[in-house]
């Protein structure tokens, strides 16, 4: 935060994401109603108005945050423990779930077998997941990549599934009229006409994920943005709280603008409209 | 082109046809339909909406089988889909994917008849033929609708077809962009004499491009009856103001009018 700003921000400049146009754009009535926002935060909180009695004022948290959490390497650990176990989770889910939802789009007697178990486990919320989950991995960092795989594996299933499925049987058919190999017609028709529904299933998926790793940290970790908001709960630091939730939001918004880039770079048809 | 070398005779003999859908009435679709697709004419199928002339666009493609009948093309049965039948959809099949000349060289290089660059210099003959070089390297979602006809007529001519199959091919165009490709598709029908069955419900467009109209009953369908249009080639639409035109015209309407009376009754 000291010396280095210029050429941190200088590559930030660079780089092939455009943040200006990533970044929520603001006129003057957006500005004023945040503005706003805080400031009635903040009096609402001086005045004690009824439910903020306990609640700690704006210019509170942030002066907990420059002077306990800026450098406090538990802080940051805290962002990357939850970091990885989202993203062991979802890359493992995509990994899985992408061929999952290819084969039981394409293969009847497959389908016919697997998608029933599918459709019994599928309803069964993450969280649900989290004591069997405990019970059957040997450490809890795996039963909680586990269970934020399982939020973002069915819903990549599906969709993929469903895509194939859906495939407009027009395009199928010219490559059959043109001559191209069952192979042919898998890697160049089926694939890329599943990839929109592939990267729906990542954005819902990535949002899944990210409230399924919260929750499981509560309940089940030592470690992470939800155990950190959790533990300024039990220990009446309500400063640490409102960290914790701004701190989650930040993750969530910033893992979705990956995903909207790695989306982007999958469907280039999509974005030279 | 002499008679010899004309080639894409289609002959349909007595073709049935019943789609049976979960939860839903089995629907009769063909029955008894029989006629002959001659070599180098161009032969539009004409009927109301919805009585069958998809599937038969179908079945003469090879994509779906009828239950009776058959289909054979120069006395070789059809089987299946293949490069020497080429359909244009209703809707667009382009893939949205792949740029346009992506498009028109998939079929020659998923046969692996040619190279990649002599293929790619056949497609840009082609996209400059149809006026589209400029759009060679952009993607389908870019183009307007009769471009996007136009790369369809390209991504399947550079495959030689015998037999062009074209379902209600210039709908959902708006009016002029629509005469244009009709004038256009007679063009480079006149100068390749492309056996082709042309689909459509519009009797006009009918009248405009054919050497004969074969009309559809409803459902079950079979042909109930053939036009020869004798107008002169090449045709413009000059045609459209002469009497025989007209004439025919008279006598399609007569046609389909006395066939939609039997089934009102």
């Amino acid at each position: 935060m000291k010396a280095v700003e210029p050429p941190a921000s200088n590559s930030v400049v660079r780089r092939p994401l455009n943040w200006k146009k990533r970044l929520p754009r603001m006129n003057w009535r957006g500005s004023l109603a945040v503005g706003a926002f805080f400031i009635a935060w903040h009096f609402l909180v001086l005045l004690k108005a009824p439910g903020f009695r306990e609640v700690s004022s704006p210019v509170e948290v942030f002066q907990t945050f420059i002077n306990q959490y800026l450098n406090s390497p538990k802080y940051w650990n805290s962002w990357l423990a939850s970091f990885q176990r989202v993203i062991y989770g979802f890359v493992l889910a995509q990994i899985l779930g992408i061929p999952l939802g290819l084969l039981l789009g394409t293969r009847e007697t497959f389908h016919k077998l697997v998608y029933p178990i599918i459709e019994i486990l599928r309803p069964i919320p993450p969280l649900a997941w989290v004591p069997i989950s405990i019970l059957f991995w040997p450490t809890t960092e795996l039963s909680i990549v586990f269970i934020t795989f399982i939020g973002a594996f069915f819903i990549i299933v599906i969709n993929v599934h469903d895509a194939v499925r859906n495939i407009k049987k027009e395009h199928y058919w010219l490559a059959l009229s043109l001559g191209a190999s069952s192979g042919q017609v898998f890697r160049r028709i089926m694939l890329p006409s599943v990839i929109p529904s592939i990267a729906v299933g990542m954005t819902l998926g990535m949002a899944v994920t990210w409230n399924v790793v919260i929750a499981a940290e509560m309940i089940a970790s030592d470690s992470g943005l939800g155990r950190l908001t959790w533990e300024g709960y039990v220990s009446h630091t309500v400063p640490v709280v409102i960290i914790g939730m701004i701190s989650i939001g930040l993750a969530g918004y910033l893992s979705t603008i990956a995903v909207d880039y790695v989306e982007k770079k999958m469907m280039p048809w999509r974005t030279t409209r | 082109m002499n008679a010899a070398t004309l080639s894409g005779e289609l002959v349909v003999t007595a073709l049935r046809k019943w789609y049976h859908r979960r939860d839903q009435a089995p629907v009769h679709v063909l029955e008894d339909c029989s006629f002959r697709i001659e070599p180098g004419k161009l032969t539009v199928v004409m009927g109301t909406s919805g009585c069958g002339k998809s599937t038969l666009a179908y079945i003469l493609s090879g994509y779906v089988k009828p239950d009776a009948g058959q289909v054979t093309m120069d006395g070789k049965p059809v089987h299946g889909p293949g490069p020497d039948r080429i359909m244009v959809f209703q809707e667009t099949a382009l893939w949205p994917w792949m740029t346009v000349t992506e498009n028109i060289v998939f079929g020659p290089l998923a046969r692996s008849d040619v190279t990649r660059k002599e293929v790619t210099q056949k497609a840009l003959g082609l996209l400059r033929k149809f006026g589209l070089s400029e759009f060679k390297d952009k993607y389908p979602g870019q183009l307007s609708g009769g471009m996007k006809r136009r790369a369809e007529l390209a991504q399947a001519l550079i495959n030689s077809p015998k037999v062009m199959i074209l379902d209600e091919p210039f709908r959902g165009l708006d009016v002029m962009t629509r005469e244009l490709m009709q004038e256009y598709y007679i063009e480079l029908f006149e100068e390749t004499r492309l056996t082709t069955v042309f689909i459509t419900s519009e009797l006009e467009e009918a009248i405009f491009l054919a050497d004969r109209i074969l009309i559809m009953g409803d459902a079950p369908s079979r042909i109930v009856s053939s036009i020869e249009v004798d107008l002169p080639h090449p045709r413009t639409f000059d045609v459209l103001a002469s009497e025989r035109y007209l004439e025919i015209k008279k006598e399609a309407i007569e046609v389909l009018y006395s066939e939609s009376m039997q089934h009102a009754e």
